[in-house]
């Protein structure tokens, strides 16, 4: 079952574009990559479909429903969680307090205990900081405590935007291992990523964007062995070889 | 003795001065704006409190409850009907509007009040209290202890409780706080009405003990600025500190150079402040 589908999105910054033209499907269940260099319009995507920007053109679909022009806390409560990139945590409150803003769009406040403790299981870490102020946390802490926010809320699919950003490389393979756990417990994942292999690792399909338009999709594993990807992704030209060719959108 | 007396009765006064100016310096830390009306909000609260006496009865709690609910139904009409408007407009636009809501609000109470001075009628709060041969006046005593437990209280609503976390929150991140479910409007129409009210509050706290006419609220809003340029911007244990110590000041200089000086030492103080320490004495660099 498609849980989320964009089509034609068109964001404008005033005059500036945004994204000109993007469209995406994420399946139930489904690790989806979000891929593209610095610039290429990821952010504004993700941001457009979680309600933090205005989409000028294009619709995005949330299970059937219509939710273009809806603001970003009707998405939430509808289950399409968003952590943005840089992670954005409440600097000055602490591990705790950003848990439990997570939560707050909680129809049921009773699960909030279960919830904490399962983030708590999930990142021990932050148990020993819950009463820290999130500003002085490590970068790898900081990379928890956001994902440990965004599952506060409960998401049937969550959007995490450059996750890895500015991680160490062993802190990168934990959160990715993380993921990979939340995925097999039933999370839908839409993630954005400059660093491809992890992504496509990860990813049962993998979208390609470039200057604001999806210019390649395909099967994870496909695109990993494409050299195009690399041509396009990278700005790098590399020896035609072997691989399936994805098909260009 | 008597300068111990001068410096409780400061400190009293400076107490509900800490309490209307943390309502001010909320407004500020929630959403960069000044509102130059916080002034009249307390004198207001002095009006309802004088109008819940006369006509209703009952005591401080009576009448500062009702100042508080009614100066926050009418800072979150005054977000709602207009604050939220010009905050998307130019910064001319949002200095202007609060400026003109203080002219609209002193003016309709001098139409209503007239520009007479008038004091509440005696409530039931009376007497002096002996502590150690310092005399003090009951009512400044209630009113001042009253002002620093609901500053106190204000701070920990915002700091220990799940709605005053989500109200920082749009404080520091709006963005971060929508994608959490947070309605940022919602939560700034509640800062509005918490400001708002605890000018109120303070404003009937005041009553008690001080005669007043519309005019007041001019010389209040001028003193929440100063207090809240002295605690540091968006700081309510700085305001509260800051709010002391302004009362401590004006009661020495009245004590020392004469009660026609105690506001001009304030804001000669305050000048030298800006000056030498722009961020407050205890706002961040
Ligand atoms: N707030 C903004 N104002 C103006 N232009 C922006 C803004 N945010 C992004 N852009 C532009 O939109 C395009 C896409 O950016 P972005 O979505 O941030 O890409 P990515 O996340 O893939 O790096 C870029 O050309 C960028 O300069
Ligand atoms: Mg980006």
């Amino acid at each position: 079952m498609t849980e989320l589908r964009v089509s034609h999105l068109k964001v404008h910054y005033g005059d500036l574009i945004g994204v000109s033209d993007v469209s995406l499907r994420v399946e139930a269940g489904s690790i989806v990559a979000l891929l593209g260099s610095n610039g290429s319009g990821k952010t504004t995507t993700l941001n457009a479909i979680a309600g933090l920007v205005q989409p000028s053109g294009g619709s995005i679909e949330w299970r059937g429903e219509t939710i273009t022009r809806q603001p970003a806390y009707a998405i939430v409560a509808k289950g399409l969680a968003l952590s943005p990139e840089g992670w954005r945590l409440f600097v000055s409150q602490t591990v705790e307090q950003n848990l439990r803003l997570g939560a707050a769009v909680l129809a049921d406040k009773s699960r909030m205990a279960a919830l904490f403790e399962r983030v708590y299981a999930m990142f021990p870490r932050l148990t020993e900081r819950r009463h820290q102020l999130a500003g002085t946390l490590s970068g790898g802490e900081r990379q928890m405590l956001a994902l440990g926010r965004a599952l506060m809320s409960e998401p049937r699919l969550l959007m995490l935007d450059e996750p890895s950003l500015g991680l160490a490389p062993g802190v990168v393979e934990a959160l990715y291992e993380t993921l990979d756990r939340l995925h097999k417990e039933g999370l839908t994942l839409l993630l954005a990523e400059q660093s491809i292999p992890l992504a496509l690792d990860i990813a049962d399909y993998a979208y390609v964007l470039q200057t604001g338009r999806t210019v390649l999709e395909g099967k994870g594993a496909d695109l990993e062995k494409n050299e195009q990807v690399q041509e396009i992704y990278l700005g790098i030209a590399t020896q035609p070889g072997a691989g399936d060719t994805p098909r260009p959108t | 003795m008597l300068l111990a007396q001068v410096i409780v009765g400061g400190l009293l006064l400076g107490a509900i001065y800490a309490l209307f100016s943390s309502g001010l310096t909320l407004i500020w830390g929630m959403m960069n704006f000044i509102n130059f009306a916080h002034g009249e909000f307390v004198m207001l609260g002095m009006y309802v409190a004088l109008l819940v006496v006369v006509w209703l009865g009952g005591g401080p709690a009576t009448f500062g409850f009702a100042a508080a609910f009614a100066l926050f139904v009418l800072g979150v009409i005054v977000y709602a009907s207009l604050i939220r408007h010009v905050m998307r407009g130019p910064m001319l636009a949002q200095i202007l509007s609060t400026f003109g809501l203080a002219l609209l609000l002193r003016y309709t109470a001098f139409w209503i009040f007239s520009a007479n001075f008038v004091s509440l009628p005696q409530v039931s709060l009376s007497g002096t209290l002996n502590v150690g041969g310092i005399l003090m006046p009951v009512p400044q005593l209630v009113a001042g202890v009253a002002a620093i437990a609901l500053t106190l209280g204000l701070h920990l609503l915002l700091t220990r409780t799940t709605v005053g976390s989500q109200l920082l929150a749009v404080a520091e991140d709006r963005n971060a706080a929508m994608l959490m479910g947070i309605r940022p409007d919602r939560m700034q129409a509640l800062a509005w009405g918490l400001a708002a009210g605890s000018a109120g509050i303070a404003g009937a706290l005041m009553a008690v003990s001080y005669p007043w006419s519309p005019s007041v609220g001019e010389t209040f809003g001028l003193t929440a600025f100063v207090v809240v340029t002295l605690g540091g911007f968006g700081s309510v244990p700085g305001a509260m500190y800051a709010g002391l110590i302004i009362g401590l000041i004006q009661a020495l200089s009245a004590y020392w150079l004469g009660p026609i000086y105690k506001d001009i030492v304030v804001y000669a103080l305050f000048a030298a402040l800006l000056w030498l320490r722009p961020q407050g004495l205890m706002g961040k660099a």
